[in-house]
């Protein structure tokens, strides 16, 4: 099965990424609420990776590698970009608030953060690399 | 992701296929914000095709609540699938937006 894949950062590759984790997982027989939850975490992630840290440039890339050791889902994203997103900046998103002033964007790293076990953010050698955990069972 | 839509009586369903995410959710933002449809006293969101939705497609559905509310028109989901409702569980948003089982449900509130 394959566990890596190399995506530009086009928004229309959302569905790609999408794809390609369902494939990888689809031998694990999760339930259908699971599965889509692991799809919505990783999905936010690689949306603002692309469309926030990278502009949407089709010339950058994203590498995206999963597996699954000791019943425990690992997605690891790297990016080549400048920018680095900095979780201390993140802050609970009020509902009310939002619905209030018409936002549109804001809770797509509470839903990271909510679905997933751990999640991590590193800088190393020119690459930021994002690292999700799910324990599947 | 394709928006079908259905008009009867002041109520304009909009019929959800497909996955909304943050490059299909641009066509449903521009459907919504139409000036036109507040003319309507419900608008009724068939969700029974709806496979997937991430926050941007929320975000969507987020952004223009207040605006219904403020011209009185009822937002309604219906036919919903459990994957798709547990993002909105997630957040907390089944709370705050009327999402009902059925589309007879729908009509009656």
């Amino acid at each position: 099965m394959r566990n890596a894949i190399r995506i530009s950062c086009n928004r229309h590759n959302l569905k790609v990424v999408r794809d390609f984790v369902t494939a990888f997982l689809a031998t694990y027989h999760l339930s259908d609420v699971l599965l889509n939850q692991l799809l919505v975490a990783v999905d936010e992630v690689v949306a603002n990776l692309i469309i926030h840290a990278n502009g949407e440039d089709d010339s950058q890339f994203l590498n995206l590698k999963l597996s699954v050791e000791d019943q425990t889902f690992t997605i690891e994203i790297e990016d080549g970009s400048s920018s680095s997103y900095q979780p201390s900046s993140y802050r609970e998103p009020d509902l009310h608030e939002f619905i209030r002033l018409g936002k549109k964007g804001g809770v797509g790293m509470a839903l990271v953060n909510r679905i997933m076990d751990r999640v991590e953010f590193a800088t190393a050698n020119n690459h930021n690399v994002c690292r999700l955990y799910k324990r599947l069972t | 992701m394709k928006v079908t839509q259905q008009a009867s009586d002041g109520i304009l369903t909009l019929i959800l296929d497909g996955e909304l995410d943050a490059s299909s959710s641009v066509l449903l933002d521009t459907e919504l914000t139409k000036p036109e449809i507040l003319n309507n006293q419900k608008v009724l969101i068939d969700c029974q095709r709806l496979n997937y939705i991430s926050s941007a497609g929320l975000g969507v559905f987020i952004s223009h609540l207040q605006r219904f509310q403020d011209a009185g028109v009822k937002l309604v989901f219906f036919n919903m699938q459990d994957k798709v409702h547990n993002v909105f569980e997630i957040l907390g948003l089944d709370a705050l937006m009327t999402i009902v089982p059925s589309a007879a449900e729908a009509t009656a509130i």
